[in-house]
Formats: structure tokens, sequence, C-alpha cells
């Protein structure tokens, strides 16, 4: 204790401790393998599948006018039905966040190590803070050196470099998807917190992941269906109607990402609301310019940290409430 | 001696209606080792809990090295190591890393800390171990590592919950031998719990008998047996043959037997000392043969089943 006081700014703070020991089980665990193998070989189809359209598709012209590059992540094959990169991460990325959260504290409990480390001199909440930290740690290395590496390959590749702007927008789309899996790991930290086997809360929070990627937009599209208004309403009704869709839509996490990467990494796109003929009305048509794209996505990406926080404030006072008990 | 370390009063706790611990005062000494005795749900592992600052107590208080647990349990947790039953490993990593991680939560320099688990690894007898994956450790094993990561911290108490849980017997005895020398070596406070009752009589100093949230009884053994067969604390049992009223009567007027009551053909002769050679003696002068003789010192076995008996009927 005594020459405690003076190391103490040389010695790992118990967090980080923490922390450093969560980052390495996820980097030596054969789960994380296999996510970041599949990860991995989407990237390298998906660029794939771009380039091919790219030679095919796309004229000299509008390579050079319009955030080329930026096509790399956003271009299909409709012959192969092969998805773009943005697609894929919105599929997979949620299966990254569920699959590094959803036995974070549940496993820890039923291994018995709980209540060892709560013997420890370290606050409770450390434990779930540190948990959560790690996971985002190792995916932010992840999607970025997963999305440089795209980058690097596309430039050898098409032999064109990014402008500033389309690598702005590349580095704010990878922020923007951490955030997407950070929602999806806090979810999966929050089953894990809530039920006691760790199958129970993957499985849970697997079917909530395929609720929102598979049924919602059905949901909403019944609705929708169900809703519309006849074809001689007024327009107002028509735009309170689509405005009320659209509402219902945003509520699911991987719409939100969907909408904010289609903005960022598509610059024309001008508005992610209908536009009555007012508006469009002497438009310019040319691509936002980034300023503009962040300020259109800003409401979604309040939207999915906002909901990140619910989830992460949710797990943390289930988490500071429950007994400390040994394995029950 | 008499210096306290844990002192904990008037302490209870209630889930919903289920009353845990209930009312309960006892203070441990420096240097003793406490054994908690009860069955299970007695309410021991809640009041352990409680002395960690790990569940808040519904009233009362809690002191440890003269802290108070429920508002500064880091400051507890500092100067207590815990050894939860059960206790649980990083199975994919090895017994050294376990005990490494362990001292970097309570801040140890990392030198400080290799140096100190080469030592607890030998001392617990884990030395050739000390590399291999704890998935590969037996129940034993992994318990003595437990008692080594309670101990890397330098604890002044060290709280053990069922240390002995499902190891074999020769387990045990190691276990408790190692707790026996650690508490003596190195003046550590030693509080553990246990359904056990041989075990606890092992080694204890002082016992602390649980029923339902209550604390019924604590002291050494023999204060205990003292206190609740204060009347009669040795019985003998003998069989002899002819079994005669005659014999009966002549036994007791024995100096310092108390009763002496017949069943299943077996004569249960309760006294005040040991004085099964005088009894043998008057049932041979009586021309009867003594077939079975059988001195009965009313250990913790009889305490406990007097008691929970008991407390299961109440």
């Amino acid at each position: 204790m005594k020459n405690g006081a003076l190391k103490k700014d040389r010695l790992l703070h118990p967090f980080w401790a923490i922390v450093q020991k969560e980052v390495s089980d996820h980097v030596r665990s054969w789960r994380f393998m296999i996510l970041l193998a599949l990860m991995t070989l989407t990237c390298i189809a998906s660029l794939y599948t771009a380039m091919m359209q790219m030679r095919s598709t796309v004229s000299t012209e509008d390579a050079v006018k319009s955030f080329f590059f930026l096509r790399l992540f956003t271009l299909s094959d409709p012959d192969t039905a092969l998805p773009p990169f943005i697609t894929f991460i919105s599929f997979l990325g949620p299966l990254l966040g569920i699959g590094l959260g959803f036995d974070a504290v549940n496993s820890e409990r039923n291994k018995g190590t709980l209540s060892r480390l709560m013997a420890q001199p370290i606050h409770r909440d450390y434990v779930i803070n540190a948990k959560f930290l790690a996971a985002l740690l190792v995916i932010s290395v992840m999607f970025f050196a997963l999305g440089f590496m795209v980058m690097g390959l596309g430039i050898v590749a098409i032999g064109i470099p990014p402008t500033p702007e389309e690598f702005l927008r590349l580095v704010f789309f990878l922020l923007l998807s951490i955030f997407y899996v950070a929602f999806w790991l806090n979810l999966s930290v929050l089953f894990s917190v809530r039920f006691r086997q760790p199958a129970t809360s993957a499985l849970s929070c697997i079917a909530v992941w395929i609720f929102f990627s598979v049924f919602f937009s059905m949901i909403v599209n019944l609705i929708a269906g169900a809703v519309a208004p006849s074809d001689d309403a007024s327009a107002d009704d028509i735009l309170g109607y689509q405005k009320s869709i659209l509402f219902l839509a945003r509520l699911s996490p991987s719409q939100l990402f969907s909408d904010a990467t289609t903005t960022l990494l598509v610059p024309d796109v001008r508005s992610l609301g209908p536009l009555t003929m007012e508006q469009v009305v002497g438009a310019i048509p040319s691509p936002l310019p980034l300023g503009q794209s962040l300020l259109l996505v800003w409401p979604q990406l309040t939207a999915l940290i906002a909901a990140t926080m619910v989830c992460f404030a949710i797990s943390y006072v289930l988490f500071m409430r429950q007994e400390i008990r040994s394995r029950q | 001696m008499g210096e306290p370390v844990i002192e904990l009063r008037q302490l209870t706790k209630t889930y919903g209606d289920f009353t845990a611990v209930d009312q309960l005062t006892l203070t441990i000494e420096r240097g003793e080792i406490f054994g908690l005795l009860g069955p299970n749900g007695a309410g021991k592992s809640t009041t352990i809990l409680m002395m960690l600052g790990l569940t808040e107590p519904t009233s009362g208080t809690v002191r440890v090295c003269g802290v108070d647990s429920t508002r500064q349990p880091i400051l507890v947790k500092r100067r207590v190591g815990y050894l939860p039953d059960d206790v649980g490993f990083y199975e994919d990593r090895t017994g050294l890393e376990n005990l490494l991680y362990t001292a970097r939560l309570n801040r140890i320099p990392e030198a400080e800390a290799n140096r100190r688990a080469y030592r607890l690894l030998e001392r617990v007898g884990l030395t050739d171990a000390a590399g291999k994956k704890v998935g590969t450790y037996s129940r034993g094993m992994r318990q003595r590592l437990g008692l080594a990561d309670v101990l890397i911290k330098n604890p002044e108490v060290i709280i053990l919950d069922e240390p002995t849980l499902g190891i074999d017997p020769e387990g045990v005895r190691e276990l408790l031998d190692l707790i026996r020398k650690l508490s003596r070596d190195e003046h550590i406070t030693v509080v553990l719990s246990s359904h056990h009752l041989h075990q606890v009589q092992q080694i204890c100093d002082r016992v602390g008998l649980f029923v339902a949230g209550k604390l019924i009884a604590e002291g050494d053994i023999h204060a205990l047996s003292a206190k609740l067969f204060a009347e009669e604390p040795i019985a003998v049992e003998i069989a002899v043959s002819p079994l005669s009223d005659e014999l009966a009567e002549k036994l007791e007027q024995l100096d310092g037997v108390i009763r002496v009551t017949r069943r299943n053909g077996l004569m249960e002769i309760g006294c005040t000392e040991d004085i099964s050679a005088e009894i043998a003696r008057t049932v041979v002068g009586c021309g009867a043969s003594l077939t079975y003789l059988n001195k009965k010192q009313y250990g913790l076995d009889e305490i406990y089943h007097r008691y929970f008996e008991g407390g299961s009927s109440a």
C-alpha cells in the first residue's frame, strides 16, 4: 500500500485489466475467428461483384465525376444476386454484435467466475462496462481493418484513388457501422444479463435480429397496404400517410442503418422522406456535399445511439441489482 | 487475541417474506478459525455475501477490519479474500494466468505478482500444474488454486464458502491442513462455512450454529457441548445380560450417574463425568455379563442432530 500510491499511475487500472483480458479472450476465441473469416469472405465477395459491375456498367465519364470509388461499396450484381458491401454489413453486423455479447455476463455466472471477480476490490459496474468497451474495441478495429482493406484492394484493382471527400464518407460509414453493431452488442449484453442460459440469450437475440431484418418490413408493408389512402385523397393525406409509414419503418434499427448508409455512400440521395414537387423544383441535380449528407443522417445516427444507450442502461441497472451468487 | 475483525450487529436480510438472516450478532476475533455450521439454506452464504458488501443487509451493520462493508465494500474487499463455493476459473487460461489476473485486479505490480503467484502455487502444491489450463484441473486442484487466488492479495481475513464440497476425503484433509497452517503461520483470520460438521470440528477454534437464519449457539466445541448438554455431557451405552431392574437401580446409585434409560435392549446411562470403568465393575459385580460398552461423547454430530432435527420440526 505504501509504495502503491507512488506507483499507482504506472500500474494498469483494474478497469483496463478487465478490458485487456476481455479483448484477448475475444481475439483468441473460435467464435471471433469464424465471424472474422465470414466477414472477410463477404468483403472480398462484394468487392469482386462491385468490380465486375463497374467494368460493365459504369461509363468512363461517369467515373470521373461522381464518386466512382464509393460504388465499390454499393454496387450489386443483378445477375448473380450478390448484394453489395453495405447490405452485407447490415445483415452480418448484427450477427457480429450478438456473437460477441450474448454470453458476456451469464457465462461468467455459470462458470462461477463472476462471484470470484466481484470479490476483488473493483466496482461492480467495471465488469459490464469493460465487457462492452472490449467488444466495441474489437469490433472497431475489425471494421476499420476490413474497410481499409476493401479500399486498398479497390485502389489496386481499379486504379483510381478515393478523393478526400470519398475517404471521409467511408470513414463516417465505418463509424456508423460500428454504432449499428454496438446497438446489437448491447442488446445481446442485455439478454445475457437477463437470461441465465447463454443458449436462451443467443436465441432471443437471433429472434430479434431476424424479426427486424426479415419480418419487420413485411409487417410495415402489410400495415401500409391496409391503411393506404384512396387514389383521390388529398396531397396532405398522402404525405401524412407516407410519413407515418416511414416512421413505422424507422422503428427498426436496420432501416435506420440502411437509410444512413445510403445517404453517406450515395451522395445523390437528397432526402430520406417524401419530397413534394415544390421542394424539388429549382433543385440542382447534383450530389450533396458531405456536410449536408451528415446533416441528413443526423436523426438516424442519434436514434441508433439512443437505442444503444437505452439497451445499455437497462442492462446496467439489471446487472447492478442482481444478486451475485455463484452458479444459480 | 481479543481484537475483533468481523463484527455483525443485529444483521437481518429478507427476500420478500422470506427471512434469510435474522437478527444476527456475531464477533470474530483476529487469528481465529471460525466455522459457520448449518444445513443448506440456513443463511450462511447470505451472511458471507453481506460481510463482503456483495449483498446489502435489510437492517443491521457489518464491520470487517473496522470498515463498514455495506458502505465501503471496495476497502473491505482489498483486505478480505473470498473463496466462493464451487469456485470458477477461466478454463482456457492457465492456473498462473488466472492468479495474475486476480493480482492485476488488486493492483499488485507485475513483478511482485509473479513472485507471489509462484510462491503460492508452490505452497498449495500446484507448481507442476501452473502452466496447464485450468480446464484440465481436478476438483481438488481447483479448490487449492482457489486458495492461492484468495491469498494473492495478502488478505487479513479469508472467507471460504463450503471449501470442502465435492473433494475426496484425502483432498479434504490436505486442504484443511493447508488452511490451518496458513492461519497459524500468517495470522490470517479464517471464516469457513460448511455443513460437514466433522471437518469443521477438526480445524475450527470456534463454531457458530446456523438454523433458519438464526445463530442458535456459538463457542468452541467443548463450550458448545457443555452448554447444550449441561446436565449430561457424557453418555455410556451398555448391553448386559441378563438385564435386571436390580442392576439398573445399582447403576443409578453410582456417583455421577444422572439417569438410566433402557432402549432396544441397551442401557443408556447419562453421567456428569467419565465413569465407564465404575459402570463396568458394577455390572460384573452383579454377576451379569457385559457384552458391549460404548462411551458417547457429545460431539458436533449430536449437537447438530439435536438442533437441526428440532429446527426442522419447529
